[in-house]
């Protein structure tokens, strides 16, 4: 028995996007809830699950206990940073499919620009010896030790291996800015870059520049989940959950998996993306816009790779001619994704996919029917098939 | 490299990279193999994932080896570090990689391919670290 078609997203919520909020992080993740609830017309005392990120800094009976919700029946946590956003839908989804809760609320909530940033330097912390910090040993006495480092490296052998250049990455962050222009919403709102504009910007770790990079943002996202005859009884027009996976690879590692044989390439990506077309029975061609997990281009050029809408190797003709902006084949992250709207860990690309599939988003891409979203690269990872009901 | 005011970033040691460190205090560059089916691996593991193996045992790098890839670290500057800062994933010939910085060479006339050997730096009075410098120079 699968799970894949018998959970819905039922309501989306979030906050503005900045770089200062001003409020703590519990109180964004309050703030989202609250309005997910009210977008899918279900009351606090509605909610018997939770599941968000190891890395949120906000418990979920803080939450509950703020927002008068609970008690709490289901409650589960992903690991490895950014590759959990899909994946806590996934939780969701197999807690609702299976009855182990009725409504579950995803969220991500972080001060990442004004409290907590990212990236700056993971530094093990001296005296702490636990495997992660052993793994972090491996590359901070280097001065490997930000996430740009850690994608540049694959994304140079990329570079070697396909004789791309850093113009196709360049186009990635053109599409997501055009979009993001035309978004309210979006911290970079009216303010499009062109592929001369991304050439100028300053080197971060060559080869990403500054415009390969996706923003540091304030903000809380939250997507309720629950089963799709409740749903259908809810406010807005309800998106199944069509598919929903996780892939780690062989000699996965976080954020350095440069041991395998080929460094360009995302195979755990690619693995996610088996298991979505088996559970949906649907292939590259079914989807009318996705929302591909942004941090750093270079892993979209890899991810389009991965997920067959082009070949190995092939993303960088692909993205060519607009093919990837509205009006094109395939228009990727039509809220801007993250290099254009905001960075909220993936979870802002959940909500614009939900709104793609109920026809509401701002640049809405005609007769959506299915949508693909995908989580954070370099880690293990999840993704989404997000079709009508 | 180092400018003294900053500590430079230690690895945490555990039972199972412990051996590794140890090697560069002395200055060797080892890689572990399981002592039952010679299978070499880093970064190491406690098991082995060829045949289960628990015992462990290293080997010493001949130190030659190649440029997989690199990056040329320019923002943010994170002390100790100079910047640009030039870091290689070297392949040994023995076949494993390991991440490393990269002297004697310009950014700009690094390749992939590059051949490479190791050599040591002492960053601390304790605290020994490899790196690699084009075969050549």
């Amino acid at each position: 028995m699968s799970f894949a078609g018998k959970a819905a997203i039922a309501g989306i919520g979030q906050t503005e996007f900045s770089k200062d909020s001003g409020r703590s992080e519990l109180r964004l993740a309050c703030e989202a809830t609250l309005a997910a609830l009210a977008d899918a017309g279900l009351e606090p005392r509605d909610v018997d699950g939770f599941a968000t990120f190891t890395m949120d800094n906000n418990p979920e009976i803080e939450v509950a206990r703020a927002i008068g919700a609970g008690p709490l029946r289901f409650f589960s946590r992903v690991h490895f940073g950014g590759g959990a956003a899909c994946a806590v839908v996934m939780q969701a989804a197999l807690a609702v499919a299976g009855g182990a809760a009725d409504v579950v609320v995803c969220y991500r909530a972080m001060n990442e620009r004004s409290q907590q940033r990212f990236g700056t330097g993971t530094i093990p912390r001296a005296g702490v010896a636990t495997t992660e910090t052993a793994h972090f040993g491996w590359y901070a006495p280097f001065g490997l030790m930000t996430p740009a480092s850690w994608v540049a490296m694959q994304a140079q052998r990329y570079l070697h291996e396909y004789g791309a250049t850093t113009e196709d990455f360049g186009r990635v962050s053109v599409a997501c800015r055009r979009h993001a222009a035309t978004n309210p919403v979006a911290w970079f709102h009216g303010k499009p870059i062109t592929l001369e504009e991304h050439q100028a910007s300053r080197w971060i770790v060559r080869p990403l520049r500054l415009l390969d990079c996706c923003q540091e943002s304030d903000g809380a996202v939250a997507i309720v989940v629950t089963s799709p005859e409740r749903a259908r009884d809810g406010r807005q027009r309800p998106v199944v959950i069509r598919a929903a996976a996780q892939g780690a690879s062989i000699d996965q590692q976080m954020m350095t998996s440069y041991y395998r044989d080929a460094i360009g390439d995302l195979p755990e990506m690619a693995f996610v993306a088996q298991q979505l077309y088996r559970q949906s029975g649907l292939g590259p061609k079914d989807f009318q816009t996705a929302v591909i997990y942004d941090h750093f281009t270079p892993f979209v050029l890899s991810q389009l790779e991965a997920f067959g809408f082009c070949g190995r190797g092939e993303a960088k003709d692909f993205v060519r001619d607009g093919r990837i902006e509205v009006g094109g084949a395939l228009p990727i992250n039509t809220h801007g994704g993250q290099l254009g709207e905001a960075y909220i860990h993936g979870m802002n690309g959940i909500a614009e996919g939900v709104r793609q599939i109920r026809g509401t988003a701002v640049n809405q891409v005609k007769d959506t029917e299915h949508v693909l979203v995908t989580a954070g690269t370099g880690v293990p990872t999840s993704a989404l098939i997000l079709g009508r009901a | 490299m180092t400018e003294g005011r900053w500590p430079h970033p230690r690895p945490g040691i555990t039972r199972d990279n412990q051996f590794f460190w140890d090697g560069l205090a002395q200055e060797k560059l080892l890689i572990q193999r399981c002592a039952a089916c010679r299978r070499l691996q880093h970064p190491p593991a406690p098991m082995c994932p060829g045949c289960h193996g628990l015992e462990m045992d290293s080997i010493e790098a001949s130190g030659r080896g190649v440029v997989h890839s690199f990056v040329v670290a320019e923002h943010p500057p994170i002390p100790p570090f100079a910047y640009p800062n030039l870091i290689g994933l070297v392949e040994l010939e023995e076949g494993t990689r390991l991440v490393t910085q990269l002297v004697g060479v310009e950014p700009e006339d690094v390749r992939i391919g590059m051949p490479v050997h190791v050599e040591f730096e002492r960053v601390e009075p304790d605290y020994v670290l490899h790196r690699f410098r084009p075969a050549s120079a």
